[in-house]
């Protein structure tokens, strides 16, 4: 152990010495670490959208005879957007072509009429405008989706006050009422006012003519119990399919912990395996290993001292960038315990990986290009999805990935950081089992470092 | 330091075929021949960095200090704190004081806080050495120690040798000069081809040059020498 503790110290005085390099090996996993986090992350929630509402003011949706209430369309779209105000269509058409919103939306000035049209005889079809720039194909389906989204709601909000008032129709010819057309209001006896009138009538009829009132009757009191079966149906019009989401496999945590988990964990593989890998050649480099093994320190002792070096500073940037994400998106502190564990058993699963592809490829400049080529394949190819590709593929995928530490430490650092996830114990015994394999694989290649 | 019957074979080739040889306290024993003949194989088998096939290797009480042929320095530490790292590795009980004394050895107490890639390759060398001298062994190993060094660097280097041997410690060093050999080694073992065909003085070398190769003799050392190995078959 003592050598140990002075080789660490030889590699933390190095790293000292060369601060460009230092700084670039903790930088340009952040970078590349925040760049991805930002591309999987929910992004704004509120995307920017130009609102032009040319509906004269106080005009209001009749369905039938009833007024809505007024409904503050705009505070109503500006919840799942962040509306821009403008002024005509050519201000918003602007935004739109230089890219200030995403799209705008205009609804026209007949747009209230054409909706209470709906429910007369001559129905017309309501429309709202919307101006978008689809320069590229990934923002246009942006734009196409958040649309149908709000769409959507709004055709579901109308076909509700439609569906409520074709309810209350259907009440009224039921139970009887008063019905205000043209300002004037008509009584409506109602069927089940109708059956008991027809009941109570029958004696005096006629008894020839008793039959046809029979008929009359039954007609009633059918139309009536199969009319209150129409109600729930009607109700049910307006949303015909609910969905009962179950979840069947995996526990997803939120997507802002899962970017920050992708985030951490790639900073750390990165950090650590680029480390350790470079660290090892170095010592073949420097010719400093057969000095070393000549008895100053065991291969074994020498490949611990480089995966502790790369645990502890990997465990170092990632807390600090654990740290620095915590001022945008709050962590659950009280469960630091838990991301100290996945922290320390990730890197010690990477940092033998790192002394591995070291052991192997021998000289720094090649171990830095092997590392990068290793791991940043594996690190995409575990951020696919099972349903993203073929069953084939994501088959061959799940197999690839978990030979490496990089998809068992993400898993066990988003366990660590919000408890919706995955449990951590599989992935901490996975990165166990890892550590062992690839520390005896890199022990076997440090046979090479000795030739003469 | 005893050396009896190594055998070293690399994939089925000889690099060594039953070298044997003896070295004494105080002694310099240049190991030469042409390059593949097996030189830095038999040091590092003294070192005990490879293993022989065959033969044994008796050292003297204490360490085998190894110097490789390359500088086994790290480069962007100082000079001083290579020769701490080592002397903690060594496990010595005063490390800083053995890295005083080795500074006070090379002469490069002034330079002890300069980054050793700003050292001269003949400065690097003697820090190479001084490492290797941290365990204070009986023998020391010097595996091509004055490659890619100028006249005035060389002569200083075993200047410094030299002084090691007077102080008792056995020195056995590779080289390919001759005349280096010659000049420095008190004995001189000659390899060809992993053999060994000559161990003895420099002076018994030039009988045994002017006996085999008398075309030669008259040329100078090295020209006698290389017509003596062709002689020998190599």
């Amino acid at each position: 152990m003592r050598g140990v503790r002075w080789l660490l110290l030889k590699d933390l005085q190095i790293l000292r010495r060369s601060p460009l390099q230092a700084a670039l090996l903790v930088a340009y996993p952040i970078l590349i670490a925040v760049l991805v986090g930002f591309a999987i992350s929910p992004g704004p929630n509120d995307p920017r959208v130009a609102f032009l509402n040319e509906v004269p003011s106080g005009t209001r949706i009749n369905v039938g005879d009833q007024e809505l209430p007024q409904v503050n369309v705009r505070e109503r779209i500006c919840q799942r957007v962040e509306c821009v105000s403008v002024a005509d269509r050519e201000e918003a058409s602007s935004k739109v072509e230089s890219g200030d919103v995403l799209a705008a939306l205009i609804l026209p000035a007949n747009l209230v009429n054409k909706i209470n049209s709906l429910s007369t005889l001559a129905p017309g079809v309501p429309e709202v405008e919307v101006l978008v720039n689809e320069e590229n194909a990934v923002k246009a389906e942006l734009v196409d989706d958040r649309i149908t989204s709000l769409l959507a709601q709004a055709n579901l909000a109308i076909a509700r006050r439609m569906g409520n008032e074709g309810s209350r129709y259907l009440r009224l010819l039921i139970n009887g009422g008063e019905f205000k057309v043209l300002g004037e209001s008509i009584p409506i006896l109602g069927l089940r006012a109708t059956a008991r009138i027809l009941e109570a009538v029958s004696p005096a009829v006629p008894p020839d003519l008793r039959p046809s009132l029979e008929q009359v009757r039954d007609f009633a009191s059918q139309a009536r119990d199969n009319l209150d079966v129409a109600q729930p149906l009607l109700d049910r019009l307006t949303q015909p399919i609910a969905v009962k989401k179950v979840v069947v496999a995996g526990e997803s945590p939120p997507l802002e912990t899962f970017a920050i988990a992708v985030a951490a964990t790639l900073t750390l593989a990165f950090v650590v395996v680029l480390l350790v890998a470079g660290s090892l050649a170095l010592e073949r480099e420097e010719n400093a290993f057969p000095r070393l093994t000549r008895g100053l320190i065991s291969s074994s002792g020498l490949l611990a001292e480089k995966i502790l070096l790369g645990i502890g500073v990997g465990l170092a940037v990632t807390l600090l960038m654990l740290l620095g994400m915590q001022l945008f998106v709050p962590l659950e502190w009280e469960r630091v315990g838990l991301w100290l564990v996945a922290i320390l058993a990730s890197g010690a699963a990477l940092g033998a990986a790192g002394a591995a592809l070291g052991a192997a490829a021998r000289e720094v400049r090649a171990v830095s290009l092997l590392a990068f080529m290793v791991t940043l394949p594996i690190a995409f190819l575990s951020l696919v999805p099972s349903g993203a590709v073929s069953p084939a593929v994501f088959d061959a995928i799940r197999f690839l990935t978990a030979l490496f530490p990089f998809k068992p430490a993400l898993q066990a650092i988003t366990a660590g950081l919000d408890e919706a996830g995955p449990g951590i114990g599989r992935p901490l015994l996975h990165l166990a089992a890892l550590a062992g394999v690839y520390a005896f694989i890199a022990r076997i290649a440090l046979r090479r470092f000795s030739a003469v | 330091m005893r050396v009896s019957g190594i055998v070293k074979r690399f994939d089925g080739r000889e690099a060594l075929r039953g070298v044997s040889f003896e070295a004494h306290p105080g002694e310099l024993v240049a190991v030469i021949g042409p390059n593949g003949a097996g030189k830095t194989t038999l040091l590092s088998i003294l070192a005990g960095i490879l293993a022989p096939d065959a033969g044994t290797v008796g050292s003297p009480d204490g360490q085998v200090g190894w110097v490789p042929q390359q500088a086994a320095l790290y480069r962007r530490l100082t000079v001083e704190e290579n020769l701490l790292l080592f002397a903690r590795l060594e496990g010595r009980d005063e490390p800083q004081a053995a890295t005083e004394e080795m500074l006070e050895l090379t002469g490069l107490r002034d330079r002890r806080g300069e980054i050793i890639a700003r050292l001269s390759g003949g400065n690097q060398q003697r820090i190479n050495i001084a490492i290797g001298l941290l365990a204070r062994p009986a023998v020391l190993l010097l595996d091509e120690p004055s490659v890619g060094l100028d006249p005035r660097q060389r002569a200083r280097l075993w200047e410094f040798v030299s002084g090691l041997a007077g102080g008792g410690t056995t020195v056995i060093f590779s080289t390919h000069d001759i005349q280096e050999a010659e000049r420095y080694g008190g004995r001189v073992l000659v390899l060809a081809d992993g053999e060994s065909l000559f161990d003895g003085s420099a002076e018994e070398l030039r009988e045994a040059v002017r006996r085999e190769a008398p075309d030669a003799a008259d040329r100078d050392f090295e020209t006698a020498f290389v017509a003596y190995l062709h002689h020998r078959g190599h």
